[in-house]
C-alpha cells in the first residue's frame, strides 16, 4: 500500500478501499511509537465493528491500546499472520502487517478520514 | 500517652522537622482548613503496658476454641491437616514473612523464585499448563474461573453450577456475577453428585462453562469424566473445585478433561486460623493464558545471561489494562503459596500419597463406625474420599452437634445450615490426624448422645 494514497483516522489507523471492502491497519507513527508488540488481539470474520468503536486490542510489555474501526461493517478477513508474529506490523505496517478487512455498505466512501497530508499534520503536532 | 510502641523520641522527631525546615508538628498541618480540624484529641484510653497488653489479648484469645482444644472433624472447604514444623521454619523467616509485593523484580528475587516453584508444583499437582501465583481462596478462585471462561467465549453467557459446590462458593460466584452478563444456572443434585442426564438437559449453545467440586460439599466424587467429555462436546469449558490433597490418590484435573482447576489450598500447609487467610489455587490449560487473573510469574534471563524471575504478562492486569483486565485482583497470596510450597516439597508425591490414602481409610472406617454404633445412615450412594455426609435419627442437629462440642468432640457440619432437604444430616471431615481411638470415641459419644436426645434429654 501506497501511504499517501491510504485515508486516517485520528488514532492512526489506516484504510484503503477496493469495491466494498476495506482494508486496515496501523500508521508507521503508530507501530514506532509502540515498541515492542508482543500481542494483538483481533475480531473473527463475521464480527461486525463499528466506526469510532474499539475492535481490537495491541498490546506491548507496558501498555494496551485500543484500535478503533474506521467504518462499520462486517469483519470479512484477518490478517492471521499478523496476528502470529506481531513484529511484522512493525516491520511492514502499510504492507503485510494489514490487520483486517471489512465489508461495507455499498455506496460508503472514506471521505469522512484525514488524507495523507492531514495525517501527516496532525503527527507532526503530537511528535515530541 | 506513652511512648513506649512509638519509635521516634522527641528528639527523632526535632531533628526530622529542622532537616525539612519545619517549626513544629503543627505547622505540617497548616493547609488544612481549620473548619475542618478536629481539635480535640482522639478518645483512645491510655496506652496499655506490655504487662496488660498480654493478659488483655490472651483474654480475647481464649474466647475462640482452637482445632487442638477439641477433636477436629469439621470440613466443608477448611481440614484439619497436619503442618509440617518445616513450614513454620521457613515461611517465618523474616526475609519471607515480611516481603511485600515482587513488582520491582531487581528487589524481590527470592520471593519471584519462590512463587515460580509454587506454580510449577500446582502445575504437576493439577497436570495443567499454567498455574498463577495465587488468588485469595477457593471460592473466589471458582469466580476468577468462570470469569475466565466468561471472557474465552464472549457470546456465550450461561454458566452452569451444581448444587453440590461449596453453598458459600456458589454466593461468592453470584456476587461477582452480578453485573455481569451472565446467567448462573445452578443444577440440583438430590443423589448427592450431578447426574449426566441433568447436566444433559441444561447444556445449551449458550453455555460457556460447566463447574462441578470434586470431592464435592456432600464429600462425594462426580462423574467429572463424563462432566468433562458432555461439556466439551458443547464447546463449554469444564472447571472443577477440588481438593488438592486428593490428588495424592484421585485422578488429576488436567487428566480427566477440566481446562481450569482452582482449589482451596489451606489444605496445603495452613492452619485452620479462624477462618483464614487461605490460598486460592488456580491453573488452566496454555491457550487460556491470557485471560487468566492475578500475578504469573515467569522464569527468563538477565543482561549476563544469569536465570532470573519476573512478573510477566501483566498487560493482562488492572494496573495497565484497567477496566479491560481480566480481574481487578493485584495482589496474591505470598506467604500461604510458600507455605504451599514447602509443604509439597517437604512431603513430595510418595508423601502426598500416603497422606491421601490414609485420609481415605480413617474417613471410611469413621464412616462405618458412625453407622455401626450410633445408627447413622450414609445419605449418598457415592464413592468419597476424606468426607462423607450421614443422617441420624434426630429432629434438632444442631443440638446434638453442639452436646458433641461440649463432650470434646467437632463431629461435623450441620447440612441443613445451607440444604432444607438435609435437615438430618451432618458431613464429617478425617483427616490423617484423626486417630482410631479419636473416632472411635466420636462413634460412643454419637450414640450416647442420639439415646440422651431420644430420651428426652437436653
Amino acid at each position: 500500500m501506497d501511504p499517501k494514497a491510504l485515508r486516517y483516522t485520528k488514532t492512526h489507523e489506516w484504510a484503503a478501499m477496493s469495491g466494498d471492502i476495506v482494508t486496515v491497519g496501523i500508521s508507521n507513527f503508530a507501530a514506532d511509537q509502540l515498541q515492542d508488540i508482543t500481542y494483538i488481539k483481533l475480531p473473527a470474520a463475521g464480527d461486525s465493528v463499528t466506526a469510532d468503536r474499539s475492535f481490537g486490542e495491541i498490546e506491548t510489555v507496558k501498555a494496551v491500546s485500543d484500535l478503533y474501526a474506521p467504518v462499520s461493517g462486517t469483519v470479512t478477513e484477518v490478517n492471521q499472520q499478523a496476528a502470529d508474529t506481531p513484529e511484522l506490523i512493525k516491520s511492514s505496517p502499510f504492507g503485510d502487517g494489514w490487520l483486517v478487512r471489512i465489508r461495507v455498505a455499498p455506496g460508503s466512501t472514506l471521505n469522512h478520514l484525514q488524507s495523507y497530508d492531514d495525517y501527516q499534520k496532525q503527527i507532526a503536532s503530537e511528535a515530541h | 500517652m506513652s511512648d513506649a510502641y512509638i519509635l521516634n523520641t522527641p528528639g527523632d522527631q526535632q531533628a526530622m522537622l529542622q532537616t525539612i525546615g519545619a517549626r513544629s508538628l503543627e505547622e505540617l498541618f497548616a493547609p488544612i482548613p481549620s473548619e475542618l480540624r478536629l481539635n480535640r484529641p482522639l478518645n483512645l484510653p491510655s496506652a496499655s503496658s506490655e504487662i496488660e497488653l498480654h493478659q488483655h489479648l490472651d483474654r480475647l484469645a481464649k474466647k475462640n476454641v482452637s482445632a487442638n482444644d477439641a477433636v477436629c472433624f469439621l470440613g466443608g472447604g477448611a481440614y484439619d491437616h497436619f503442618v509440617p514444623t518445616v513450614v513454620d521454619m521457613i515461611a517465618g523467616r523474616s526475609e519471607y514473612y515480611t516481603a511485600y509485593t515482587p513488582y520491582q523484580a531487581e528487589a524481590s528475587q527470592g520471593s519471584l523464585q519462590a512463587f515460580f516453584e509454587y506454580q510449577s508444583l500446582i502445575c504437576q499437582l493439577t497436570g495443567l499448563d499454567i498455574a498463577n501465583a495465587s488468588l485469595y481462596d477457593g471460592g473466589s478462585g471458582v469466580a476468577e474461573a468462570v470469569i475466565m471462561a466468561l471472557n474465552v467465549s464472549p457470546k456465550k453467557h450461561q454458566v452452569l453450577i451444581a448444587e453440590s459446590v461449596h453453598p458459600e462458593y456458589r454466593q461468592v460466584l453470584a456476587t461477582y456475577l452480578v453485573n455481569l452478563k451472565a446467567e448462573l444456572v445452578t443444577l440440583p443434585t438430590p443423589k448427592g453428585y450431578l447426574e449426566p442426564e441433568t447436566l444433559r438437559n441444561a447444556l445449551s449453545d449458550q453455555t460457556a462453562c460447566v463447574v462441578v467440586q470434586h470431592p464435592n460439599f456432600f464429600g462425594c466424587l462426580e462423574e467429572v469424566e463424563t462432566v468433562a467429555s458432555m461439556a466439551h462436546d458443547r464447546q463449554a469449558l469444564f472447571v472443577v473445585s477440588f481438593d488438592p490433597i486428593s490428588t495424592g490418590i484421585l485422578k488429576r484435573p488436567g487428566d480427566y478433561g477440566a481446562d481450569i482447576a482452582v482449589a482451596e489450598g489451606q489444605c496445603l500447609g495452613t492452619p485452620l486460623s479462624f477462618g483464614g487467610p487461605y490460598l486460592g489455587i488456580l491453573a488452566c490449560r496454555k491457550q487460556y493464558v491470557r485471560q487468566m487473573p492475578g500475578r504469573l510469574v515467569g522464569e527468563t534471563v538477565d543482561r549476563n545471561g544469569k536465570r532470573c524471575w519476573v512478573l510477566t504478562l501483566q498487560a493482562r492486569e488492572q494496573h495497565i489494562r484497567r477496566e479491560k483486565a481480566t480481574s481487578n485482583i493485584c495482589t496474591n497470596q505470598g506467604l500461604f503459596a510458600l507455605r504451599a510450597a514447602v509443604f509439597l516439597t517437604a512431603l513430595g508425591p510418595q508423601g502426598l500419597k500416603e497422606t491421601a490414602e490414609l485420609c481415605l481409610q480413617k474417613a471410611h472406617y469413621a464412616c462405618d463406625m458412625l453407622c455401626r454404633q450410633a445408627q447413622a445412615a450414609v445419605r449418598f450412594e457415592r464413592p468419597f474420599f476424606k468426607e462423607f455426609t450421614v443422617s441420624v435419627q434426630c429432629d434438632d442437629v444442631p443440638r446434638c452437634l453442639s452436646g458433641l462440642a461440649r463432650n470434646g468432640y467437632h463431629a461435623g457440619l450441620h447440612m441443613g445450615r445451607w440444604y432444607n432437604w438435609l435437615n438430618d444430616s451432618f458431613s464429617v471431615a478425617v483427616t490423617e490426624k484423626r486417630t482410631q481411638e479419636e473416632i472411635d470415641g466420636l462413634a460412643s459419644a454419637l450414640a450416647f448422645r442420639l439415646l440422651h436426645m431420644q430420651k428426652g434429654g437436653a
